[in-house]
């Protein structure tokens, strides 16, 4: 492992990291080169319209998809030489991923939908059960253990995928336009509760959004436009036209 | 364990969540499960129905050879012409009782048993019944592996003087004596009293479904001189010739042949004037042939388990694309491909045993059904209920696997893209 490449302070770490998607039409180029750097504690919005590979960024740093070129570190690890299991273990206890179509199992209640995670970590039953409820009742939905998914609202469903993604304690959290799916009402909650976890709990944040409202609870904003990173640094430093709402 | 992540790889709890994870997902579409089950069921039941059929018939025939005595020869007096009409084998007086005697000395030969058969009519007290009656000696009962339900055999001596001794089958009991203890009775045979010395045990129908209970044994002598006097004096129709082993028999034969030929000074290119015949290698070839039937009966029954397994191959598959996202999802938390993999492997094992649970239950309750119905025998064995088990579960991973490695080998982005 190369570790004395990379300085294990940060979580995320990528360095000319392009990627092609194969067509029949030939390669596809998506990202051009990204150089980009996250500390533990950090809370990243990135934007960009459609298109600009914000997107494919987040499944490459989620380990659901890898880059054609250039290195990803994630916490201390080089990625690209992990085997498919250690990606699969890197998901399970580094990773929580919180998408914007929530992904919870239609057929397990809330509880298994929760301590799903845990199974892959070999956690038996009743520990499972106990930190799922115990998770659950963090998230505000202590007394839904035994709903399915479809008997509970939207911005409760994401309440129970991020209860998920919080089970295995992960130092990341990726959230792929979280509130995309949600009124404005319940957006304000789900990111309360991100801002929230990232303060208190110093859990570390990549989040994708289109809105500049949501972008704002965030400290850092990268902004990409067709493969590219335009803008880099503090929310609050942004230029205007940096933080237009995509779409 | 891979290195250094701390995981058990197949930890009883994992395996114990996915179990019930299957259950749920077979829970889930409850017809659709039952109708994939339906395969299993059928092939299994077909297969444990005409097991115990097949088994049932090789049973019967078994127990018939056995009543019949192993390793044994029947030799048959030589065939007469009387008036241009052939009269076939057992009809011409060639065979003796010296004949007997000779060939018991020969080397490999255990015992011999002649017979002078007839038939004729027996009266005790107010009832009479015509039956089957052999003159023969007391090897009889070790040649045909005979014992008695009460009572004594007669000696060698009963058969030197020619005694008015009997021993009767157990119809000829139920048909004279009824209830009444026959042993120390006297009946009479074609007028002449025999002192019943013994009753034999119960041996059933033979192979060609005679009743080999409906028969009365007198001594061998006491036939050719008093009771079947005129027609054959001296000789025996046939003989029973039990060899030590299966395997001197082809030996005894033709031992048998030589002795024969040269009492009967038969000269070389003359025919034989008696004919031996091997009766157990008839048996085995009965035997042989009910074995075939049941292994027909089974390998007919397997296809139907066979095509069930394709049924679980097809509906696993169907599972399989509809639970591609689901799928990503679960790779996109931390499911390795092996853990996908084992998801649905046990899924359609699952299916596949519980289909078989039903199918077994199913089976024998036919078995038992037809047994009760028809009263054909039939025989249930634990081997082929053990085999069932056995041969469902290898159905359930051999047609689970591919559906289950499909499953596995999706990418996580791939899988959760799935619409």
């Amino acid at each position: 492992m190369e570790q004395a490449a990379a300085p294990s302070s940060d979580v995320i770490r990528i360095e000319r990291l392009h990627k092609e998607y194969e067509t029949a039409a030939g390669p596809v180029p998506v990202l051009h080169g990204l150089d980009v750097r996250v500390m533990p504690g950090e809370f990243v919005a990135i934007m960009g319209p459609s298109g600009s590979g914000k997107s494919t960024l987040m499944n490459i740093l989620g380990c659901l998809d890898v880059a054609t070129s250039g290195t990803y570190w994630l916490n201390g690890r080089d990625v690209n030489a992990q085997s498919r299991d250690e990606l699969a273990h890197l998901r399970n206890e580094v990773i929580g991923f919180v998408f914007q179509g929530f992904n919870l199992l239609p057929r397990a209640n809330l509880e298994d939908n929760v301590g799903l995670p845990l199974i892959y970590s070999g956690t038996g039953r009743a520990a499972r059960t106990a930190r799922a409820k115990d998770m659950l009742a963090k998230v505000g939905l202590g007394q839904y253990g035994r709903s399915l998914p479809n008997q509970i609202s939207g911005g409760q469903q994401q309440r129970v995928a991020i209860a998920r993604a919080l089970i295995n304690h992960p130092k990341l959290i990726l959230a792929d336009e979280p509130t995309g799916n949600l009124d404005t009402h319940t957006s304000r909650e789900i990111m309360a509760l991100f801002s929230e976890l990232n303060q208190r709990d110093g859990i570390t944040i990549v989040l994708v959004t289109h809105e500049p409202d949501i972008a704002a609870y965030a400290q850092r904003l990268v902004r990409l436009s067709d493969g590219l990173i335009i803008y880099d640094g503090p929310v609050d430093h942004a230029a205007p036209q940096h933080l237009e709402a995509t779409s | 364990m891979s290195a250094g992540d701390g995981r058990m790889t197949f930890a009883g709890g994992m395996v114990f969540a996915m179990l019930s994870e299957a259950w749920q997902a077979m829970n889930a579409n409850r017809m659709r499960t039952f109708l994939t089950m339906l395969g299993m069921i059928i092939g299994v039941g077909a297969v444990i129905l005409m097991l115990a059929i097949g088994q049932g018939v090789r049973q019967k025939v078994e127990s018939t050879i056995a009543s019949m005595g192993s390793n044994l020869f029947i030799v048959l007096s030589g065939s007469t012409t009387s008036g241009g009409a052939r009269m076939g084998f057992g009809a011409a007086p060639t065979l003796t009782l010296a004949d007997a005697q000779a060939i018991e000395e020969l080397p490999g030969v255990g015992a011999v048993a002649p017979a002078a058969p007839g038939t004729a009519q027996l009266v005790y007290g107010a009832n009479n019944w015509s039956t089957s009656v052999y003159g023969t000696t007391p090897s009889y009962l070790v040649v045909r592996n005979w014992t008695l339900a009460e009572g004594a055999p007669f000696t060698e001596s009963d058969v030197r003087s020619a005694t008015r001794v009997a021993l009767l089958g157990q119809t000829v009991v139920q048909n004279l004596f009824g209830n009444e203890d026959p042993v120390g009775r006297t009946i009479r045979i074609k007028d002449s009293p025999y002192l019943v010395l013994g009753v034999l045990a119960a041996k059933g129908q033979s192979l060609d479904g005679r009743d080999q209970d409906d028969t009365v044994l007198i001594p061998v002598t006491t036939a050719q001189r008093k009771l079947f006097g005129s027609q054959f004096q001296g000789s025996v129709r046939f003989m029973m010739v039990q060899a030590t082993s299966a395997g001197v028999m082809p030996a005894v034969q033709k031992e048998m042949t030589d002795l024969l030929r040269q009492r009967h000074r038969i000269r070389q290119g003359e025919d034989d004037d008696f004919s031996i015949r091997n009766l157990t290698a008839l048996m085995n070839t009965a035997a042989t042939t009910a074995q075939v039937f049941s292994l027909m009966l089974g390998a007919i029954a397997s296809i139907s388990l066979v095509v069930g397994g394709i049924g679980i191959m097809n509906i696993m598959l169907v599972s399989v694309t509809e639970r591609t996202r689901e799928i990503g999802i679960r790779m996109a938390i931390g499911a390795r491909a092996a853990d996908v993999l084992l998801q649905f492997l046990l899924e359609a094992i699952m299916i596949s045993l519980i289909g078989c649970v039903i199918g077994v239950v199913l089976g024998v309750g036919g078995a038992f059904l037809i047994y009760a119905v028809s009263g054909f025998n039939v025989v249930v064995t634990p081997v082929s209920i053990v085999m069932s088990f056995g041969v469902a579960a290898a159905i359930g991973i051999f047609f689970g696997w591919y559906p289950a490695r499909k499953a596995s080998r999706l990418k996580p982005i791939d899988a959760l893209r799935y619409q």
